[in-house]
């Protein structure tokens, strides 16, 4: 029997068919994308230090959803245990500042690249392990990283660490400059996933996502592919360590490898909607102005979030930004491949 | 009232229309067998009156109501069986435990472990064995006994000799009058035009999800068949 | 003498972990569903445990015996209600609701039960022990705890192996749609076997809930016992699930013994060492389940 989709292959090559990759939207996007860079590098000069600490935080949170979403929309692994490498980006970054003296602003990518080689070995315990058990395991090695810590007088132990050698500077540049680098960041993590999965990396993971064995075969190295996108992830989500640490200027081991924060990831990229760039920025927006707006409520905040990605999941698998985007037809940051002309609904990205 | 029609049916898989207001009726105690080549939607058909799959317009009557809105799990206990296409033995069961699953719903009747048995030596023999490490005809045999053990009235039977060795096939066609003797409607797809033709009452030949021919075999000629299944 | 002590502490603790994983296991053997609200049901249970025993002053077993049904229901109708709809959607849902729940029910109980420690009494019972020799004593609770988790390791395989339902249940998992064909509706055996996991994991709540002190966010120490029990033991066997969970208990009682504050960093290491070195578990899958 014939299957639906050689009908539709073979419709799609007798009526030649385009296929494209930017969209109208698209550049829209990148002309909506540039100013509000812009204007947001300009903020320090206009908004008080508070709002520029806040921002922060909303900035630690994009990188942390993209990062999640490059993990589990992309790549087809649900991490629990992210906060592993956002403790290591945030010790990383005090203990090389305080304790040996480099400059604060080389010891962020400094850790960076520690959390990305610490991650290597950690992916050949994790990848044993598949869905949901992964997802268990890779918190396991996350407490483990958690409990080693704790054992290290060097780090504070159980108490954790204070930032101090970012004193040096005058309390507004010190905010404006950690603000500038959050920023950054964000550009970075965004730009990094983008330009990842318009590549052939990205090609093999939408081939995965269909049919893991097939894409194989097809020479697609999954294992290859997931480790990369495994390491990348933690990289930025020890980047995302660093702008906490660097923000709140103070880490103790049982908030920095909270759990918390993935449930945070899971919950913004949920909402925001998986596996496109520009979800997990909307989740990230939603959430934290749901923390700000019931911060009220003390933990019913976590149950309001939690209850709406729930709902969410089973009723709108695609996210608020499905729904905005009229389930992927606006699409500022495109990462597939479009087939445009002559059957618009067969163009549908394929996620 | 035949035991079983199909009215004006269509179904669906997403855009791609399997099958097109078909018609379709068989008798208590007949045996019908629908042939067709690949892609005629014979599998398609079954599938949809063991409730596996629903049609997007015409009704199914079976004892004259509609299965319609009977999820397909209670179409057993009202004695529609399938025996599926690619067989689908439980794989970490024992050929055993696959016939006991079989009789989870045990409608009154002559089939039980040990006339599956008798019927089927080939299963007789296997029966410690596990799914996962049963030959293709193994697998046939104790899917269509598996598929006796609930006593269906109707028993769907889904590319029996797929795949299988003509030695195999014979034994396993060999055992349907057995089945049809105690009684049991028998409505077998098949693209093995020689073995439907034999053990069937009345033939109906699919091409592209709609009829092309029917009749009792004795009725037609080698060459109408022929025609009627690859469509010339 | 006091690692001996320390050896036979961790075994008797392995049959509470055992007991922890049986659901786990169940859950994901029948419907490949891993249960992130594992560690945070059983929470649920120790405080229904704390309501009838210590606020209601019912008396222990009697509130063993109330909870574990009621924890079957709520398994019955959390399927029902979230996890068959779930598993529909396919894809990372179900795990993305299990852990949602698990956040959503971890606040709530922390709303409600404030996170105060708290321990279910059990009175006499709990310090009640038996001197095997000047240095060694086994309490009689965590002996107790140790029977019943090999108890309901050994009566969740022989209903798995023996009895219709049982059977039903493993067809289920090696293909839910074909089961439909028998007469059986997969949604149902879903619905009956996460209400016999939570039935155990009722139980392993309990039992836990007296033996600790616990918070709700105890859940995720549950969770990850219980997960690290069925990976060291091999996926697929309950044997094998109990042997991990001795080892787990044996490492953990070792670790403590060495240094008060490594217990948990010894069985994380443990774990993670059977993981590089044996990713199969010890006793990998003999029978599906």
């Amino acid at each position: 029997m014939s299957t639906p989709t050689e009908t539709h292959a073979h419709a799609t090559v007798t009526s030649h068919a385009k296929v494209k990759r930017s969209t109208r939207s698209s550049w829209a996007g990148l002309g909506i994308a540039v100013p509000v860079v812009l204007f947001m590098a300009a903020a320090p000069y206009i908004i008080d230090r508070g709002f520029q600490q806040q921002l922060v935080t909303l900035f630690s949170l994009v990188v942390l959803a993209t990062m999640w979403n490059l993990l589990a929309g992309y790549g087809g692994m649900v991490s629990v245990g992210q906060q592993a490498y956002i403790g290591i980006g945030a010790y990383g970054l005090v203990y090389l500042a305080d304790t040996l003296g480099l400059d604060p602003f080389l010891a962020v990518p400094l850790s960076v690249i520690i959390a990305g080689l610490l991650s290597i070995p950690i992916s050949f315990l994790a990848f044993r392990l598949v869905g949901g058990y992964f997802a268990i395991g890779t918190w396991v090695i996350a407490e483990v990283v958690k409990q080693i810590t704790m054992q290290v007088d060097a780090l504070g132990a159980g108490i954790g660490l204070s930032l101090t050698s970012l004193n040096e500077l005058s309390p507004g540049r010190r905010i404006a400059y950690v603000y500038w680098l959050s920023l950054a960041a964000v550009v970075i993590a965004v730009a990094v996933t983008y330009f990842l999965m318009r590549s052939r990396l990205g090609l093999g993971f939408t081939a995965i996502r269909d049919d893991q064995v097939a894409a194989s075969s097809l020479g697609v190295r999954v294992t290859h592919s997931k480790r990369f996108v495994f390491v990348v992830s933690a990289m930025g989500c020890a980047l995302a360590g660093g702008m906490i640490a660097a923000n709140t200027l103070r880490i103790t081991p049982d908030s920095i490898y909270s759990v918390n924060f993935s449930a945070f990831m899971i919950f913004m990229v949920i909402i925001g909607g998986i596996g496109t760039i520009e979800g997990p920025i909307v989740g990230a927006i939603v959430f934290f102005a749901l923390q700000e707006w019931l911060s009220d409520l003390g933990t019913w905040y976590l149950i309001i979030i939690g209850v709406l990605a729930i709902v969410i999941t089973l009723f709108l698998p695609r996210g608020l930004w499905g729904l905005i985007s009229g389930n992927g037809r606006i699409r500022l940051f495109p990462v597939g491949y479009r087939l445009v002309n002559p059957i618009e609904r067969f163009g549908r990205h394929p996620d | 009232m035949s035991l079983l029609e199909v009215n004006g049916l269509d179904v669906h898989y997403g855009d791609f229309q399997a099958i097109y207001g078909l018609d379709l009726r068989v008798d208590e105690g007949e045996t019908l067998a629908v042939i067709g080549a690949n892609g005629a939607g014979k599998s398609t058909l079954l599938k949809t009156i063991a409730g596996l799959m629903r049609p997007t317009a015409g009704d199914i009557l079976y004892e004259g109501a509609s299965l319609t809105p009977v999820p397909s799990y209670q179409r057993v206990p009202k004695g529609i069986s399938l025996t599926p296409e690619g067989r689908k033995i439980f794989r970490s069961l024992t050929v055993e435990e696959n016939l006991k699953v079989g009789a989870h719903i045990k409608r009154p009747g002559p089939w039980n472990l040990q006339s599956v048995y008798e019927a089927f030596p080939l299963v007789a023999d296997r029966r410690d064995r596990l799914g996962v490490n049963l030959s293709g005809g193994e697998q046939q045999a104790a899917a269509i006994g598996r598929a006796l053990m609930s006593n269906p009235r109707l028993l769907l039977l889904d590319e029996v000799s797929l795949g299988l060795a003509p030695v195999v096939v014979e034994q396993i066609y060999d055992a349907i009058p057995t089945i049809t003797g105690n009684g049991t409607t028998v409505l077998v797809v098949e693209q093995d035009v020689n073995q439907a033709l034999k053990v069937a009452d009345r033939v109906q030949c699919l091409l592209e999800g709609r009829t092309v021919l029917e009749g009792p075999p004795s009725s037609l000629t080698r060459d109408e068949i022929a025609a009627a299944y690859f469509g010339i | 003498m006091q690692w001996l002590n320390a050896i036979i502490q961790g075994i008797l603790l392995g049959g509470l972990y055992a007991l922890l994983a049986a659901g786990l296991s169940l859950m994901f053997g029948v419907m490949r569903i891993v249960n992130l609200a594992h560690g945070v049901l059983a929470m649920l249970a120790a405080y229904l445990g704390v309501v009838f025993v210590n606020n209601l002053g019912l008396p222990w077993f009697l509130a063993l015996v109330i909870v574990v049904p009621i924890m079957a229901a709520v398994g019955y109708v959390l399927q029902w209600g979230l996890f068959n709809r779930a598993i529909s959607k396919g894809g990372l849902a179900p795990l993305l609701v299990a852990f949602g729940l698990a956040v959503v029910l971890t606040q709530l109980l922390q709303q409600i039960f404030s996170a105060d420690s708290r321990s279910i009494q059990i009175g006499a019972l709990g310090t009640s022990s038996i001197q095997v020799s000047d240095t060694i004593y086994i309490g009689w609770f965590p002996l107790m705890t140790f029977v019943v988790g090999v108890l309901v390791i050994a009566g969740v395989q022989v209903f798995l192996n023996r009895a219709p339902l049982g059977r039903a249940m493993r067809a289920t998992s090696d293909d839910p749609e074909t089961v439909n064909l028998m007469g059986i509706n997969n949604r149902q055996v879903y619905a009956l076997a996460t209400a016999l996991a939570m039935a155990t994991v009722g139980l392993a709540g309990m039992f836990i809930g007296t033996k600790t002190q616990f918070i709700p966010t105890y859940g995720d120490l549950v969770l990850i016992f219980a997960f690290e029990a069925v990976i060291i033991g091999g996926l697929g066997s309950l044997w094998g699930t109990l042997v991990g969970g001795i080892i787990l208990g044996v490492a953990q009682t070792v670790g403590s013994q060495i240094n008060p504050s490594y217990g948990l960093l010894v069985g994380n290491l443990v774990f993670l060492a059977i993981l590089a070195f044996r990713p199969q578990g010890l006793l990998p899958k003999a029978v599906t389940t």
